[in-house]
């Protein structure tokens, strides 16, 4: 439906990625971890190898988890943009089907937050 | 005691009629369309402005009578609470962090609601309606000036206070009651009061209101307990204006109903993500807690809404779509709203902690299916690192939902461990959203939400004070290190700690 | 179902007659005290009459005067000089 108005109702959207100086906006989301609010956001270059995205900004990102210590992210379960995939660490945002508001989330069995897998909470 | 005849002029009913509805009249110089150009485009169908009901009958005379005697006892309490230092009789400074969400979240909503109903008032062509919205402008005038003036005191003391304007906005969290009130004042005249009038006010104010205010009498703060009664006295009217809209709306013509319908649908998901803030309130800022977010949610949407909408069934409206969502999470909502606030206190103007033993068997007692399974865990953990000197904070920014501007805290119904995930495409650019009642609003008018200035990507693209989160926060207009931060490294914490000493020390 | 109607006053001294005459006029009602607030729940409808507030009072008193000291309401309102009454399904 369009917006019933008084006149010509039509807009730019704000958050275009050309707006973002060369990056593309990345959501990232250790599942279970939810000491964590939310998700996360981050500005990225689309040529970013996916292993540097692991290893240089999730990773540091949850890095005062206790689950942290034990975490290895290349064996977790992947989901791009809320369907299962199995990233290239080696290849590229881009290359892997990244693309400007993509949601990467992952899930390590196992480790599932602070209160364990029967709550899963934290 | 007899009840004595009355020998007055007019009655009620009479003094009604002849100050409010003859105030109009039918324009000859121009052609009424004209002169009222916005109470037609969004569709809803008057055929008799004349079967407008306002059931308080209050006429301007009256009105003016009743406020300036509000206003009078209002000063004088405000008066005697400064001169008698009212801050040291608050049960303890945690408290004020609930005052100073209100300040920058809530009193800019009062003016913003000043101008929209001055702006709604005169663009109806009924005359009942016109004044009914013209008194609830001056009212909100008057609420953002009494709350201002009432907390200003606090202000002298207490940090986080200083520049509410302007935090409101900027600062990122109180982009969500900026954003409500925006995407409503954007709305035609007639959608502004199904949102404000009947959905906020008549559906879900008492939850800010009632507990809140009840809360602040609890908790020994004479100054916000004062303004806001003052304020709430006021609701009521504003309460029936929303009511008789809907009801006006729905008995003038068939083909209103389904535009009704989704127009209550969509603004009782957005106030209700809105209160989220008040459930935080309610069951963790209140150092003496009235009820918890579920009780009040118990009785003042599931009871009293379901009379209310049983009410309008007649009329072909039923319950607004997604509240049973709303009620499973009645469970949930505040313990992940103040995980969040924990999470991000450094980039908060007021401060937050984890709740004491005592408060914790408050919890577990109001929450028995949820807090001590979910969310003691998180909370023992935060409470342990703090303890060891490491307090926790969240040094990544997080993803936002782009109808309510939350982040998307908030879990898939049914399973609280699981973030709750929604997503829609428009020309060529992905949208997200915390909920479905959240998707369904951006999908029905996606060139209104895709403007949305979200807190997040604009720090991202350059427009709010540097890269750094430091030059963000002084762009907010934050003292660093004295506003934000963990109430118990916090500088309130402790002034409040030596005057309760001094105090000790008296006796 | 039930259908409650409802009203909440500021527990104040204005307040105290306007209970008293809702408590003898509608004898089935529910009164629940909170910090600084009293609400009253009943099947409806629930009527406030001027007599009976007079008569507590002492005095003679405007059944407008009842917005000096309500907080809430839940019900259809129906005001006139000698009463105020909260009601559903009239209209």
């Amino acid at each position: 439906m369009s917006v019933k108005s008084i006149g010509d109702y039509s807009f730019t959207p704000k958050d275009k990625v050309e707006n973002f100086h060369g990056n593309m906006l990345v959501y990232m989301q250790w599942e279970k971890h939810l000491s964590f609010c939310a998700p996360l956001a981050f500005p990225l270059p689309p040529d970013m190898p996916f292993g540097d995205l692991v290893a240089g900004v999730l990773a540091p990102a949850y890095a005062v988890h206790p689950d942290s210590e034990n975490v290895d992210f290349e064996k977790g379960e992947w989901q791009l943009n809320n369907v299962p995939f199995t990233p290239d660490f080696s290849k590229s945002l881009q290359e892997n089907g990244l693309s400007h508001k993509s949601v990467i989330r992952v899930r390590t069995p196992g480790l599932e937050g602070l209160a364990g897998a029967d709550s899963a909470a934290g | 005691m007899t009840v004595h005849k009355r020998t007055k002029k007019m009655g009620i009913k009479e003094r009604y009629a002849s100050m409010t509805r003859d105030l109009g009249w039918e324009t000859s110089y121009q052609p009424m369309d004209k002169v009222f150009p916005y109470d037609t485009y969004e569709g809803i169908k008057i055929h008799d402005w004349d079967a407008w009901v306002d059931p308080f009958r209050l006429t301007m005379d009256a009105y003016w009578k009743y406020q300036s005697e509000k206003e009078r006892k209002l000063y004088a309490v405000i008066d005697s609470f400064a001169q008698n230092n009212g801050q040291l009789g608050i049960t303890d400074a945690r408290y004020l962090n609930a005052v100073k969400i209100f300040l920058t979240g809530v009193s800019p909503l009062e003016y913003a609601a000043h101008r929209g109903y001055a702006f709604t008032g005169r663009h109806f062509r009924g005359v009942g309606a016109r004044i009914a919205c013209q008194m609830q402008s001056v009212d909100e005038l008057r609420h953002a000036q009494t709350q201002l003036h009432s907390m200003s005191h606090y202000n002298k003391f207490f940090s986080g206070m200083h520049s509410h304007k302007m935090m409101h906005d900027r600062v990122w969290y109180l982009s969500v009651p900026k954003s409500f009130f925006d995407d409503a004042m954007t709305a035609g005249p007639f959608e502004f009061l199904t949102a404000i009038s009947f959905s906020f006010e008549y559906v879900l104010t008492n939850l800010l209101f009632v507990p809140f205010m009840s809360g602040a009498a609890h908790n020994g703060d004479m100054a916000t307990v004062t303004f806001g009664f003052s304020a709430q006295s006021d609701e009521a009217r504003h309460m029936t204006l929303g009511i008789e809209i809907i009801k006006f709306m729905l008995e003038q013509d068939e083909a209103n109903v389904p535009i009704v319908q989704r127009w209550i649908d969509k603004w009782f998901w957005r106030g209700y993500r809105m209160l989220a803030l008040v459930s935080m309130m309610m069951d963790y800022m209140l150092p003496k807690r009235v009820m918890s977010w579920k009780e009040a949610w118990e009785m003042y949407f599931e009871e009293a809404g379901a009379a209310l909408f049983e009410d309008l069934g007649r009329y072909g409206i039923r319950m607004p779509k997604y509240h049973e969502v709303a009620t499973w999470e009645k469970d949930h909502l505040s313990h992940q709203v103040w995980s969040t606030f924990y999470n991000y206190a450094g980039a908060a103007a007021f401060h937050t902690w984890m709740p004491n033993d005592n408060e914790k068997s408050w919890l577990k007692d109001k929450y028995p299916d949820s807090f001590e399974k979910h969310y003691e865990p998180r909370f023992d953990h935060f409470t342990a690192k703090k303890e060891a000197g490491e307090r926790f904070f969240n040094g990544s920014l997080p993803m936002l939902c782009n109808t309510c501007q939350i982040p998307l805290i908030f879990t898939e119904p049914g399973d609280p461990t699981t973030t709750c995930y929604r997503e829609s495409e428009y020309k060529d650019d992905k949208y997200h959203f915390c909920s479905d009642g959240c998707k369904d609003i951006f999908d029905y008018e996606p060139e209104k939400y895709i403007q949305s200035w979200m807190p997040v990507h604009q720090i991202y693209q350059g427009n709010c004070g540097g890269a750094e989160l430091e030059d963000v926060l002084k762009w907010y207009q934050m003292d660093l290190g004295v506003d934000n931060g963990d109430y118990h490294d916090s500088e309130d914490f402790k002034m409040w700690t030596e005057w309760s000493e001094n105090q000790k020390k008296a006796v | 179902m039930v259908r409650t109607v409802s009203i909440t006053l500021l527990n104040n001294d204005d307040s105290r007659p306007v209970l008293q005459a809702i408590e003898q006029d509608n004898p089935d009602c529910e009164i629940q005290q909170l910090p600084s607030l009293i609400k009253v729940d009943t099947s409806g409808p629930l009527r406030i009459n001027r007599g009976s507030v007079e008569a507590f009072l002492g005095r003679d008193w405007e059944v407008q005067e009842l917005h000096l000291s309500l907080v809430s309401l839940s019900g259809e309102v129906d005001e006139d000089d000698d009463y105020f009454e909260l009601s559903w399904g009239k209209r």
